[in-house]
């Protein structure tokens, strides 16, 4: 009865939107942390250039804010069009947190708007940077609440049901369900670390451009820092991930490593290709599933054949997880050398192999996130609502969501060349050198 | 009061806020267009963006919140709604997404094309226009619960003489509120010029809104006698909303209180809003969905409401805020302090 080309497209259509959605997310989660914190060292080593990095950072900012609020409306309305169903039913445990997420958006939008157009309208720098305050808790609330929505997909609890009506609803269970500590944390986390490297990208980039600005060096240095502080704790909350899988999705971690029959002292499986259910060319860690699910080589780890073939997750997602994990050790490791070799002195840290290196890492930091949430939301696969709901029950009845997908394609296709396009021509035509002489006319009085 | 009614009334507070706000700003967008075509730019551009500037991503947060809530409040509207409007909110979406962006993308980054501004101001008319169609759907009439699921007949509804009659009322309105606001906004940046300019559009505008608001009631009466009976039932309430678009006309007609005929316009729609949406009641979508079988369970319901109250206590100091630096601020209206990032 369910018809299954249009449960096919509705998934379609919202991988699409979620997927692009979550690059401007992602940045608008992170970003104005990174801005609070170059403001307040140049407030606190009264140093204009950090001052100025802020002020530059926060005008890209506006832009990539921009896409991610037209993206999120189309997803916040996209839920309900595309799976009436489930929000139907999941409404009636979960909108709490939905409605909370837009009080953070609305406090975020109001100081934001403040913040930008309040830049030397108050006598002290401190104040203005005050304002920075609600728009970075804003955006992390709201990805704390969204994620707390998406968590209660994974773990859904804090009602029972009777007679296939939904009783005994707790909305405060609901939200705070065994997913959630981890999910909250690496997503919140991983935000940050993506942003810094974002940021260190494009400093590295203008280094490799021929700009050799003390300006862009304090940045790279700063952005670094940062990121390999969040790098570390985005491994250190990742594998909690894994512990929290290995105890309540138990499919989800079993398919993410290709691990089929329960055992004791479980192998962990790196790359490899599956092959008529054999798995080849894979490098074997012995004893690291064990470790990485229950921190003990010999405990036992559940195996996807306990799971009846219909409710398996697609294997595929092996790739997304090694992927994700990949770039997150690698990126620890790029920018620990880098720091190492500031403070010793290697050469080899400013050479244009290593900052192409680092260019390299906001791309591939943005892959990791991307590759995490591919590995989350298939894994969930076939469920909508884990053990409750499967996808395919939640879609909407409604014919031409194929016509609507391909409508949302040219919109998002306009939308990320168009932010691209301008961020780039605001940049080049506003180069950093230029900028800090107008500034010093201006103060000064005199044209140099 | 009981909560269902309490939950609507709130999530139609904000409705009203979302078509006020978005009114100005789509309609401003037409009108900044329409004066690049007619070469008067010079006059609008830099008032309708100065206004604009701080405060376009707040509206857009007043739509997110209405949609969110009503989920909230009434899980079934995602079922009724959700499956029949994918087609037209998936138009206004993909509209509001262009519009959105191309406005920060032009303001902040830049400099401007005539293109984007006659595409942005085009986009404003039809933003309104198609999500108007939600209302009238709403009525009822063009949904039919087939196997279980609802289904829209879209041909009945684009052939119905209601729906365009309700699709040129949306267009009146935004333009005339927006035009009466800008008069004022103009007048209080001391730009005589613009401030005249707006006069003669909120005066045009103001025919077409009175003609097709009247015109609803009277074809309401063919499509949804239940609605037009309780219409009837409270004249009183749209007699006094004509009377304060009469005195709001009168106003600007005068050339006298641009303040005065703001506060009197908002409170002419808001009474014609809330008398619509009170004759409405029960019904979110006739004759299926009504607010005490839609109603969320009680512990939701009275979560809601409390996050609702907190988040009150957050965001009025803000707005406020918002509105003291901005809306309020003299340096910052006539334009000699901008302080951009
Ligand atoms: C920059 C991005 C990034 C990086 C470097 C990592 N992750 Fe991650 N990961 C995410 C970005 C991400 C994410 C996009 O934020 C996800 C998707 C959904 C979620 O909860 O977070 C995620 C999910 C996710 C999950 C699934 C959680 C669930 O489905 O409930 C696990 C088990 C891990 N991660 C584990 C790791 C480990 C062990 C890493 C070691 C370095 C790691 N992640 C690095
Ligand atoms: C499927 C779930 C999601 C829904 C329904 C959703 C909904 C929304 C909506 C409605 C907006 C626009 C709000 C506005 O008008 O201001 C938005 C923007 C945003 N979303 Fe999402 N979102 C989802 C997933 C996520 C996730 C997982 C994150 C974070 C990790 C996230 C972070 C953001 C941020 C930060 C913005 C604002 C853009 C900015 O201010 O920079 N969203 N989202
Ligand atoms: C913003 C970050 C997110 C991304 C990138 C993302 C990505 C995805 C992807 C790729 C799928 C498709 C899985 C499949 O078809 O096998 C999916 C499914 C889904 N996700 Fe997420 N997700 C995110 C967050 C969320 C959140 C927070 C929610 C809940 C509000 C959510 C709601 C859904 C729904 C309703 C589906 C069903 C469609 C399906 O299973 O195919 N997503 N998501």
């Amino acid at each position: 009865m369910i018809n299954e080309s249009t449960v096919f497209w509705s998934r379609v259509l919202t991988e699409t939107t979620l997927s692009f959605h979550i690059i401007y997310a992602t940045i608008g989660v992170g970003v104005p942390l990174m801005i609070m914190i170059a403001q307040w060292v140049g407030y606190r080593n009264n140093d204009e250039h950090y001052i100025l990095l802020a002020r530059r950072w926060a005008r890209g900012f506006v832009i990539t804010v921009a896409v991610g609020v037209v993206t999120g409306t189309a997803i916040g309305l996209q839920l309900s069009l595309l799976w009436p169903n489930f929000m139907e039913l999941a409404g009636q445990v979960i909108s709490l947190p939905l409605f909370m997420e837009t009080f953070a958006f609305f406090f975020e939008a109001i100081f934001l708007g403040i913040y930008l157009y309040t830049w030397d309208r108050f006598d002290s720098q401190k104040k203005h940077m005050l304002l920075l305050i609600p728009v970075a808790i804003g955006a992390s609330m709201s990805a704390v609440f969204i994620t707390i929505v998406n968590s209660f997909m994974n773990a859904p609890q804090g009602f029972d049901i009777v007679n296939g009506k939904l009783v005994n609803i707790q909305p405060l269970i609901a939200m705070f369900n065994p997913a959630m500590p981890t999910k909250v944390t690496h997503v919140l986390v991983t935000a940050f670390m993506t942003a810094a490297f974002i940021l260190a990208s494009i400093a590295a980039f203008r280094l490799l451009k021929g700009s050799n600005h003390i300006y862009h060096k304090k940045a790279l240095y700063l952005v670094m820092k940062c990121g390999l502080i969040f790098s570390i704790a985005s491994a250190i909350i990742g594998d909690f991930s894994g512990k929290y899988l290995a105890e309540y999705q138990p499919e989800k971690l079993a398919a993410a490593e290709w691990h089929f029959e329960t055992e004791k002292g479980a192998d962990l499986i790196l790359f490899g290709v599956m092959n008529d259910g054999e798995v080849k060319y894979e490098i074997t860690i012995p004893y690291g599933l064990s470790i990485l699910a229950f921190s003990n080589p010999m405990a036992e780890v559940m195996g996807l054949n306990e799971f009846p073939e219909d409710e398996r997750p697609p294997l595929y997602i092996h790739y997304l997880f090694n992927l994700m994990v990949f770039i997150g050790m690698f990126m620890v490791l790029v920018s620990l050398v880098y720091l190492v070799g500031k403070w010793r002195g290697w050469s080899f840290i400013a050479s244009k192999w290593y900052r192409w290196v680092v260019v390299a890492g906001g791309p591939l930091s943005v892959i990791a996130i991307e590759a995490g949430w591919w590995l989350a939301e298939v894994g969930r696969q076939p469920w909508i609502l884990r053990g409750i709901m499967r996808t395919e029950q939640g879609a909407t009845t409604s014919g031409n969501v194929d016509l609507m997908l391909l409508l949302f394609c040219i919109l998002y296709i306009v939308l990320g060349i168009g932010s691209i396009v301008v961020l780039s021509r605001m940049f080049r035509s506003n180069p950093i050198e230029k900028e800090i002489e107008d500034r010093e006319s201006e103060k000064g009085g005199e044209v140099r | 009061m009981n909560l269902e009614v309490l939950g609507i009334s709130v999530l139609w507070i904000f409705l009203f806020g979302y078509v006020i706000v978005a009114s100005i700003d789509f309609g401003a967008g037409f009108f900044n267009a329409y004066s690049l075509l007619t070469d008067r730019s010079h006059i609008l551009t830099e008032i309708i963006k100065r206004y604009l500037s701080p405060v376009w991503e707040v509206t857009n947060v007043f739509l997110v919140f209405f949609f969110v809530g009503i989920v909230g409040f009434f899980p079934q509207t995602a079922f009724y709604y959700g499956t029949i409007l994918l087609v037209p909110v998936s138009i206004s979406l993909v509209l509001l997404g262009i519009r959105g962006s191309y406005y920060a993308f032009e303001s902040y980054g830049s400099a401007g094309h005539k293109g984007y501004a006659f595409a942005y101001g085009l986009a404003g008319l039809l933003i309104p226009a198609s999500l108007s169609v939600v209302f009238t759907i709403s009525e009822g009439g063009f949904v039919e619960v087939v196997d279980g699921h609802p289904v829209l007949d879209y041909w009945k509804l684009y052939t119905s003489p209601l729906s365009w009659s309700i699709v040129l009322l949306s267009i009146s309105a935004v333009l005339y509120i927006s035009a009466v606001f800008l008069t004022w906004y103009a007048w209080k940046a001391k730009d005589i010029d613009a401030s005249n300019l707006m006069r003669k559009y909120a005066l045009i505008w103001s025919i077409p809104l009175i003609i097709t608001a009247f015109g609803i009631i009277v074809e309401l009466r063919g499509h949804n006698v239940e609605h037009y009976e309780n219409i009837i039932a409270i004249w009183p309430l749209f007699a006094l909303s004509g009377l304060l678009f009469l005195v709001t006309v009168w106003l600007i007609w005068k050339k006298r209180s641009y303040g005065l005929a703001v506060i009197l316009l908002i409170l002419q729609f808001f009474f014609a809003f809330f008398a619509y949406g009170g004759s409405h009641y029960p019904y979110l979508l006739y004759p299926y969905l009504t607010i005490h079988e839609g109603f969320t369970n009680k512990e939701m319901a009275i979560a809601l409401v409390i996050v609702f109250i907190l988040g009150l206590c957050l965001l009025l100091p803000s707005l406020y805020l918002l509105f003291r630096l901005f809306l309020f601020n003299k340096d910052y209206v006539t334009g000699k302090s901008n302080d951009h990032a």
